[in-house]
């Protein structure tokens, strides 16, 4: 079959791009050379459209081993130990089949991690489903659970943390997002840059089949009517399997056999082949004859295209393939030589003894298209006046118990009870808290890691809605105790072809630049999800930061429930009342206009630099940040998670209640004190320079509010738990 | 003493129940599946996780494997041998223990704390154990007990009861019933107790920073009723 422009165009290649490639390679690609460029210079693969922004994220610092550019980033957390974690999105193939898309993110991410010699330690996830009005959001919100939890808790990594929100944008496009993070000793970090010529490159894990061809390709572009057609697109999970290449990569890997090694994720065979040659400045040769294959008769093309999941590429040292042969077969997985790095600089793709394809890994690498889009500023909304009759018929209680049971704020408990959270032995703050936290098995230390976006924020103004969800995940890790060390990102967008789309890009990024520069939290790994969009209509710009954080002493870890009764607890942090995109005014108001909450990078860190000392010195009892629904809420699930009630202080001077309670300022975090160290801890909050005010004081049972509210612990609980439940067990 | 944890490949709470078992003093020792023979062994454990991924029937490819045996043969002669969660489910595929462990009734996978009733005290496992409710964690797919009427009835009659889903009390109710089990059963031991099969998981509970302490009392008791 010859090569035309109408096939590179289904290919999902652009007119130019094709003649880019003519032009490179002086004549027509052939198909397979065809396949080799669409996958490698898809917008999944190449970040074309965002790669010259990227290039603005700080993404360095002390503590940085690895930051973007490997498998997955990597951080020094003290004694030789390193972290190694990334964040990946799986939101088209979710969309389509919601069990294998979620249950393959989650196995893609673990293999990124396990791929650098890191054995996960921890699962999260951050997943966005469509309104709740939606007919398809139950059906697509139990299959990506049970995906979720089908293949984390069957190899037995805890999932410990995630996120759930509903919102009319996802109807077409739901997100799925995952993040691990694995544990390795700082001398035993393996890359996958490849060195050294006539090096065996080895193919392990699953058989290739015909699943997963062109899922990469599919991911970049957006949704029409047809999606049933792309059902074959979407890659099959087996948790088993890679449970089985975790166990015998990470056997493999206690000696020096390996030179590097990379997983076969998106675009499979091509790009890990590919990246391995490209960071090596190496050529590879490889003989597909000896690829094991699931299927008979299959072609080059799709051999080299196929997304068949656990597999992985090593280019191994000289003479240590019978050793590595070992060590598969024992845990019954595939083993097989299936070419060689050379000094070509080229792919060389030998198929029944004849070359079937010859391209410079230049042309397929560094001369992949890089474009910097037409993006269209967006304004910060006037503040919207919110004509305060509209309060008159509310009363506190009411508008509390309605936030509560909200899809997006309430429990989320029928969700990570599914997941196996508690498997490893070593997680110590489950699911539901503000992070998630296991401890480095066998040491004192600790690593929280909690996954934030905050789509109506960045919707209404992206670049303070990029520092946001920075600063959310900052305060989330100093709520559990831990010094936050550095995050992964997960940039969902719409169409970058489309102006207020790339805007809204590029000015999330900025956002979460300044934030991450300022707070000293560099990016060390991430990805981008372009084209969520169906039939026109794009979903909100959802950033999604996964952050982590360093406790030296586990045993100081804190958690939002209170802990005794007759405790003081303080705000810190200025309430000014802010409405505008709270929870308060876009759902029980249906306001949606205005700015978010402004970010002040100052207050966020001293506020969060001095909670956590008073942290460490042991003055904290519980701890949680406000965030979505304001103090009353966040109040409410400290109250909720330690069983103890609370008497509030009426709000001083001439402040708005609703305003005061629901308002969703930032920088603020409350904390539970006893009375006997309440002076010191405020003269430590007055010489700092943080904003604090008593909040109230804990009691048995009641959250009470004097002429406002009175009501029972165990009937809030059940408000907030029981409405996820209902929708999708009755 | 000394112990020995089965290897499968796909089990996941191999590592998790050889810590437990260490930290209360037993000596451990890893068994590959594809072994044949047990080491010496005063107890030996099949642990959780999704042996041979569970693609058949949970525990069913298990029950074939080469070690399994001389594990049989250990516990035909009286040995002590328990089976947690996957483990249990890989006791009845064996025939080792009576019935069968079937989907969750609401046909979800549940990680939680679940209090559990001792029933049976007459044993080498819970014999001295100083609760009679324990508070413990689950995490399975499959954990609905059920066997035949017949099966119940010669439990009944045998004392072979082991644990039962209840409150923090140890009111038995099928309330408290997390996954359908007949009689809320959580854990069955053989006709003379030497075989243990439990869906509750003791080793994640084994320090005051993890989800409970009550694991942590189940190993000394039973490292204590075998000194």
């Amino acid at each position: 079959m010859s090569v035309t422009e109408k096939i590179a165009i289904d290919h999902g290649l652009k007119k130019n791009e094709f003649k880019e490639i003519c032009n490179l390679l002086k004549r027509t690609p052939n198909i397979t050379e065809l396949g080799l460029f669409s996958a490698m210079w898809n917008e999944h693969c190449s970040y074309k459209s965002s790669k010259i922004h990227l290039k603005k994220l700080p993404t360095t610092g002390k503590k940085v081993i690895q930051g973007p550019g490997e498998n997955a980033g990597v951080v020094d957390i003290e004694d030789n130990d390193a972290i190694v974690f990334k964040i990946e999105s799986h939101n088209h193939p979710s969309f389509i089949e919601p069990y294998q898309g979620a249950a393959t993110g989650v196995g893609g991410i673990m293999r990124d991690v396990f791929t650098m010699g890191a054995r996960p330690i921890a699962n999260l996830n951050s997943i966005h489903f469509g309104s709740t009005q939606n007919k398809k959001t139950k059906n697509l919100l139990r299959g990506v659970v049970n995906g979720i939890g089908g293949y984390g808790n069957c190899i037995g990594i805890p999932t410990i943390g995630g996120q759930t929100t509903f919102d009319e944008s996802y109807n077409g496009n739901i997100l799925v997002n995952a993040m691990t993070i694995g544990l390795v000793k700082k001398d035993k970090i393996f890359y996958s840059k490849a060195t050294g010529i006539n090096k065996p490159v080895i193919y392990v894990g699953s058989k290739t089949g015909r699943d997963g061809i062109h899922g990469a390709s599919m991911a970049s572009n957006v949704f029409d009517d047809q999606i049933e057609e792309k059902k074959p697109t979407v890659q099959v999970g087996d948790p088993f399997t890679e449970k089985l290449l975790l166990e015998a990569c990470l056997e493999l890997m206690t000696d020096d056999s390996i030179i590097s090694i990379q997983d076969m994720g998106a675009a499979g065979l091509t790009s890990s082949s590919i990246e391995m040659a490209s960071k090596g400045k190496l050529g590879i040769e490889l003989n597909l004859d000896k690829v094991p294959c699931r299927e008979s008769n299959m072609t080059p093309y799709e051999i080299m295209l196929s997304e068949s999941q656990e597999r992985m590429l090593i280019v191994l040292e000289n003479g240590k393939e019978e050793k590595a042969k070992k060590i598969f077969e024992k845990w019954n997985l595939d083993f097989a030589v299936i070419g060689k790095t050379t000094n070509s600089k080229k792919i060389e793709i030998y198929f029944n003894g004849i070359k079937n394809a010859e391209v410079p890994i230049e042309f397929l690498s560094d001369k992949s298209p890089e474009y910097d889009r037409k993006w269209k500023k967006i304004k910060l909304p006037n503040k919207n006046k919110i004509n305060k009759d509209l309060y008159k018929n509310l009363k506190i209680l009411d508008v509390l118990k309605k936030i509560l049971s909200s899809p997006n704020v309430c429990s989320k408990e029928w969700i990570w009870e599914q997941y196996d959270h508690t498997v490893m032995g070593d997680t110590i703050q489950k699911p539901g808290g503000d992070a998630g936290v296991v401890r480095v098995h066998g040491t004192n230390k600790a690593v929280a890691a909690a996954v934030d976006s905050s789509a109506n924020y960045c919707f209404a103004h992206p670049l303070t809605g990029g520092k946001q969800i920075v600063c959310e995940s900052w305060r989330n890790m100093i709520s559990v105790g831990a010094k936050p060390l550095a995050i992964t990102n997960c940039l969902n967008f719409g169409n970058p072809e489309k102006e207020k789309n790339m805007g809204e890009f590029v000015e999330c990024l900025t956002g979460i630049s300044e934030a991450c520069k300022y707070l000293n939290y560099p990016v060390v790994s991430g990805n981008v999800s372009f084209y969520n969009e169906t039939k026109d209509k794009g979903i909100k710009p959802t950033p999604t930061i996964g952050g982590i954080g360093f406790l030296k002493d586990y045993k100081k870890m804190t958690s939002m429930s209170l802990k005794k009764n007759d405790n003081i607890v303080l705000v810190v942090g200025k309430t000014e009342g802010h409405i505008d995109q709270s929870i308060f005014a876009t759902e029980i108001l249906n306001e949606k206009k205005g700015p978010p909450p402004e970010i002040n990078l100052f207050n966020e860190k001293n506020n969060g630099e001095t909670v956590l000392s008073l942290i460490n010195e042991g003055y904290v009892k519980s701890v949680h940040d406000v965030s979505v629904g304001g103090l009353l809420v966040a109040v409410t699930q400290m109250c909720l998670a330690g069983n103890i009630g609370i008497k509030i202080n009426k709000p001083k001077g001439l402040v708005n209640f609703f305003e005061y309670f629901f308002g969703e300022d930032q920088g603020r975090y409350l904390i539970e004190i006893e009375k006997n160290d309440i002076n010191k801890v405020k003269s430590v909050l007055q010489k700092n320079s943080v904003y604090f005010s008593e909040f109230g004081t804990t009691q048995e049972k009641n959250v009470v509010l004097k002429d406002e509210i009175n009501v029972t612990i165990d009937e809030l609980m059940k408000i907030n738990k029981t409405w996820l439940n209902n929708y999708m067990d009755n | 003493m000394n112990s020995s944890v089965i290897v499968f490949p796909g089990s996941n709470c191999d590592r998790d129940i050889a810590i437990a078992l260490r930290k209360f003093g037993f000596k451990n020792k890893m068994i590959w599946h594809e072994d044949v023979e047990l080491p010496k062994s005063d107890l030996v454990v099949l642990p959780g996780g999704f042996s041979y991924g569970d693609y058949l029937r949970c525990g069913s490819m298990a029950s074939k494997s080469k070690i399994i045996q001389s594990v049989i043969k250990f516990a035909n002669s009286g040995g002590l041998l328990m089976g947690i969660c996957n483990g249990f489910q890989i006791l009845t595929e064996t025939s080792l223990l009576p019935g069968v462990l079937l989907r969750n009734k609401f046909s979800k996978f549940i990680c939680k704390n679940v209090f559990v009733k001792i029933n049976n005290i007459e044993n080498n496992y819970f014999k001295n154990i100083k609760k009679n409710v324990l508070n413990l964690h689950i995490a399975h797919n499959e954990g609905n007990y059920f066997c035949s009427g017949e099966q119940m009835k010669e439990m009944q009659e045998n004392n072979q009861i082991a644990l039962l889903y209840c409150d923090e009390k140890g009111e038995v109710n099928e309330k408290y019933n997390p996954n359908g089990s007949s009689k809320n059963i959580a854990g069955i031991f053989s006709r003379k107790k030497n075989i243990l099969g439990m869906m509750p998981h003791p080793e994640r509970m084994i320090e005051k920073y993890l989800s409970g302490e009550d694991g942590s009392l189940f190993f000394e008791n039973l490292l204590n009723n075998l000194k």
